[in-house]
């Protein structure tokens, strides 16, 4: 039997606000263990949460993005469960009321173009972290993370294949990282994934009973683990079993899932509005504050950057991958006055080579778009070649020299005073009869040779454009 | 001295006719002497004695409020920073509150003196004071009868002199109930009108805390203190404080009174309905006219508070685990062990009970029947009121069903006991302001009478009351031995 995978995720992106969502302590990463929990974090009698704003904005922010319906009325509700790194032992969150609601997010996959529905997202706090090790079989909490803000993004059941699943959270990674509301970082578990799997015999229109898996923290391993998954379950049905509906974690190490917990044991949340926050009111005017804030979006961009650039798909994917890489192509493009693909050819090439060499991101490119421009407008102005610019470019990359500066102090300005060019062609026109021969005899390919002599000896100088020139004039 | 108003005390203060270490310390005596009752849980003596001093230089200084140097206490449910807040339960018998309520916090800067910490049901869930882990409190009137609760503490104090006042919470009638009882002034504000912020939560839509006082113009006076709006506390409402003194004496003639006719059914004891019905005579002849009015839903009121109140005390109490606070069991075997242990051996029975009820109502298949049901009749009962409100300008009615009960009477059947606060939880869900007021005595036993406003009205319920007193002295009256 044909079989049909059916997959929905549910993505919970961390909101990049400065403080929580419920207090005023900060949420920066890698503190030490509860040093970056307040009172309210703690969940200690008495305490009150009072809601970001920041955080609504960025919802907000998502939802028009998406273009979503945004709830101009949504409402806070308490998740009741003990855990000992939930310090209320109930996590806030947004249950029959979310602030984003339909949406959705057009994916491609090998050419192919899907749109993805968005079911909702909706807003919560995050709990500590339970740390199992280094206390001798005890257990210890840091609450650092409880009540920073996250926005889990639940997608409908559209996609049918774990490579769809992996286009649709790199999309929303991309997404959320153009919008500023999350910085991505999946290590850190700013960006994290559980994914709903079931199968179905192909043409069936009722769903199969699914597993959802939980955690996921890489791309690599959500296309695994739902491989994984679609095969478990093809297995177990077409040997006679049956797929059961429960909670499963990905081993990375084996490279399998494993239950967790069954449908039977899964808790009663006991969901209620929260009683302690207001209904979050959303008006027009707010939300039209929001949309005068988004940013070109990523097909936007993709799009622009074909038509205003005249570039190809894959240098398209590369320069609009982040907001800050596209940013930079725009301005060393704009800097620089040359050729928008010679500038890509750039990024894309040396720049992102020596980047990807020292683990840097383009934010901290020790070469700015304005030295990288300073470059590319001596080779428009065929001050220097392309093959010299390399060389300016390491230059610049060791140092903070400009590249005027380093041309000039290396003497590496081009030649184009033609009488020096033409003395040294005429001198390897002399030495080397046998190839002059042999060029003008047909064989075209020897000319790559001259202009090789020609360049070598005045060490890479030459304008490529004069010396072909002239040297095809004297080999008539 | 502890039966003067806070006016007569800050002036005396003023005066230099006593010091308020001096005063202080007399209350401190009079706290030791009458023990007995068991007002306190934490006498903060070596505090207080250092607040008075603070308040003496203050007030020598010349920029002292009215309540500079002025001993009153609070109520254990509101946290006070390096001082023992246990709100009457063995969880937190070790709790010694990080930080200050905004409501200590604001006493702090008015510069009053904190004497202590006073006895409560546990967790605010009773009606008798009974419940404490700390032992019930006895009625200053009436030793073998309970003094209401929940803040029964706070109410015998303040009729026993033991602080010139004090400050309650009242979730279903926890503030107005013991004031009745104990014959003393309590106002429970509008919900959202005082900061709940570091007051530990029973049921968070319904409670509110508020002053309980020998007078309405003492009351006026740690109202202006206690409301505002704070930043921290979502559900504080930011509307401008009004001078709740500048009203006081203002004329209630043509004041149009309502009279709940469900509130003087069969289960009122007649001996209550006809002090009730002689105060409301009193306000006959200051010009006020009478009207009858009808709540159809109250009688809904009792059950679907206790669907709310558990519900939400049900998620509020989830964080005394054992875990980072508060009770732990001794040689927890793992979680599950930590966690029944602690919170079986912490918690008392009518705590426990109210967790059970709360939390099978919002249980998977009974959350639409029950909480949502539960709100459905909250919207009717304030709809009630509204309607009422349009009509008249306060309603009055009694506070609880009898002058207070013995202590043990009741303890051991809580339908009855639920049914004691019948005439108070409606205004909860409600979120209105009501007063209970001393308007007589029932067998050597306090009674108080209740008065309802609109919303923010809380001005005028003080102006009424004010009138009250200024032609009656059941407020002025001391139980025996406490004169």
């Amino acid at each position: 039997m044909e079989w049909e995978a059916v997959i929905g995720l549910e993505i919970h992106t961390q909101l990049a606000t400065k403080s929580k969502i419920f207090s005023g302590a900060s949420t920066a990463y890698g503190a030490e263990p509860n040093t970056q929990a307040c009172a309210v974090d703690l969940g200690l009698p008495g305490v009150l949460p009072v809601l970001n704003e920041e955080a609504v904005r960025m919802a907000v922010l998502f939802g028009l993005a998406i273009e979503a319906e945004v709830a101009p009325y949504s409402v806070f509700a308490r998740k009741n469960y003990f855990y000992p790194d939930l310090p209320k032992g109930y996590q806030i969150s947004q249950f029959e009321l979310p602030i984003v609601g339909l949406g959705h997010l057009d994916i491609d996959v090998d050419g192919v173009k899907k749109r993805v529905g968005v079911t909702r997202a909706h807003l919560e706090e995050d709990a500590g972290k339970s740390l199992h090790e280094d206390f001798h079989g005890l257990t210890g909490i840091d609450l650092n993370r409880a009540g920073t803000p996250l926005l889990e993004i639940v997608s409908e059941p559209d996609m049918r294949s774990a490579k769809e699943a992996v286009a649709y959270m790199r999309k929303l990674h991309e997404l959320v990282r153009y919008l500023g509301i999350c910085d991505g970082n999946m290590q850190e578990g700013s960006f994290r994934c559980d994914a709903n799997v079931s199968v179905r015999p192909k043409g069936q229109q009722a769903f199969g009973t699914r597993a959802e898996i939980k955690n996921i923290n890489s791309f690599r391993f959500v296309e695994k683990a739902i491989n994984y998954e679609i095969e478990r379950q093809i297995d177990l049905i077409e040997s006679g079993g049956e797929v059961v509906q429960e909670t499963r974690l990905y081993d990375a190490d084996k490279d399998q899932t494993r239950s967790m917990r069954s449908k039977e044991e899964a808790n009663d949340y006991r969901y209620f509005p929260d009683p302690d926050l207001l209904p979050v009111v959303v008006d027009e005017a707010f939300k039209a504050q929001v949309k005068a804030t988004m940013p070109e979006l990523p097909d936007t961009k993709k799009q622009r950057f074909k038509d205003q650039y005249g570039l190809d798909d894959e240098s398209t994917a590369i320069l609009t991958s982040s907001r800050p890489l596209a940013d930079y192509f725009e301005a060393v493009v704009k800097e620089s006055a040359c050729e928008a693909r010679i500038c890509a050819n750039w990024v894309t090439g040396d720049l992102s080579a020596a980047l990807n060499r020292s683990g840097l991101e383009i934010t901290d490119s020790p070469v700015s778009h304005e030295r990288l421009a300073g470059l590319l407008a001596r080779i428009s102005d065929n001050t220097i070649s392309g093959k010299i610019a390399k060389q300016v470019f390491e230059e610049m990359w060791q140092g903070t020299a400009s590249a005027d500066e380093i041309i000039e102090a290396k003497g590496l300005k081009q030649i184009t005073d033609t009488g020096a060019i033409e003395a040294i062609i005429d001198k390897i026109i002399a030495n080397n009869p046998e190839q002059v021969e042999q060029y003008r005899s047909g064989k075209d390919k020897v000319f790559g040779f001259f202009v090789g002599q020609v360049m070598k000896e005045m060490q890479g100088k030459a304008n490529p454009g004069e010396v072909n020139k002239m040297l095809k004039d004297k080999l008539k | 001295m502890h039966n003067k108003s806070i006016t007569d005390l800050a002036k005396g203060l003023r005066s230099g006719e006593f010091s308020s270490v001096e005063l202080t310390q007399a209350f401190l005596d009079r706290i030791k002497r009458h023990s007995s009752l068991n007002c306190y849980i934490t006498v903060t003596e070596d505090l207080a004695l250092q607040e008075a001093k603070a308040a003496d230089d203050r007030i020598a200084k010349g920029d002292a409020t009215l309540l500079t140097g002025i001993p009153i206490a609070q109520k254990d449910i509101f946290c006070t920073q390096g001082v023992k807040t246990t709100c009457g339960s063995k969880m937190l018998d070790n709790f010694i509150a990080p930080y200050n309520a905004t409501v200590v916090e604001k006493f702090n800067q008015a510069g009053s003196v904190m004497l202590g910490k006073l006895n409560m049901d546990e967790f605010a869930m009773g009606s008798s004071n009974e419940t404490s882990y700390y032992g019930a409190v006895r009625n200053p009137w009436d030793h073998n009868a309970i003094p209401g609760g929940s803040s029964g503490g706070s109410a015998a104090a303040v009729a026993a002199g033991l602080a010139v006042c004090a400050t309650g919470t009242d979730t279903g009638g926890s503030i107005r109930q013991p004031a009745s009882h104990c014959g003393i002034t309590g106002l429970k504000p509008t919900y959202g009108r005082v900061s709940r912020y570091g007051m530990i939560a029973y049921a968070s839509s319904l409670d509110q805390g508020g002053p309980m006082a020998r007078s309405a113009e003492d009351a006026a006076i740690m109202l202006q203190v206690m409301a505002g709006f704070d930043e921290r506390d979502s559900t504080s409402v930011d509307l401008p404080v009004p001078d709740y003194r500048a009203e006081l004496n203002n004329s209630i003639e043509g004041l149009k009174i309502g009279l709940p006719k469900e509130f003087f059914g069969a289960g009122l004891n007649s001996e209550v309905a006809a002090v009730i019905e002689a105060a409301v005579n009193e306000y006959r002849k200051l010009g006020a006219h009478i009207k009858e009015v009808s709540m159809p839903n109250l009688k809904l009121a009792i059950p679907a508070y206790y669907v709310i109140a558990s519900a939400e005390c049900s998620a509020n109490l989830s964080r005394f685990d054992g875990v980072r606070y508060g009770y732990r069991c001794a040689n927890p075997e793992d979680l599950t062990d930590l966690y029944t242990r602690s919170r079986g051996e912490g918690f008392g029975k009518e705590v426990k009970r109210r967790i059970l009820m709360g939390t099978y109502a919002l249980s998977a298949g009974y959350y639409d029947a029950y909480y949502i049901k539960a709100q459905k009749v909250r919207r009717l009962i304030s709809d009630d009121f509204k309607k009422a409100l349009s009509e008249v300008d306060v309603i009055m009615g009694p506070v609880a069903p009898s002058a207070a009960f013995r202590i043990g009477e009741k303890i051991g059947n809580p339908i009855e006991m639920y049914l004691s606060d019948i005439y108070t939880i409606a205004i909860n869900l409600a979120g209105l302001p009501a007063m209970s007021i001393p308007a007589g005595v029932v067998g050597g036993k306090p009674v108080g009478l209740q008065i309802i406003g609109n919303y923010f009205a809380e001005h005028r319920l003080l102006n009424i009351a004010h009138q009250y007193q200024q032609v009656t002295d059941w407020h002025q009256q001391s139980p025996k031995g406490f004169e």
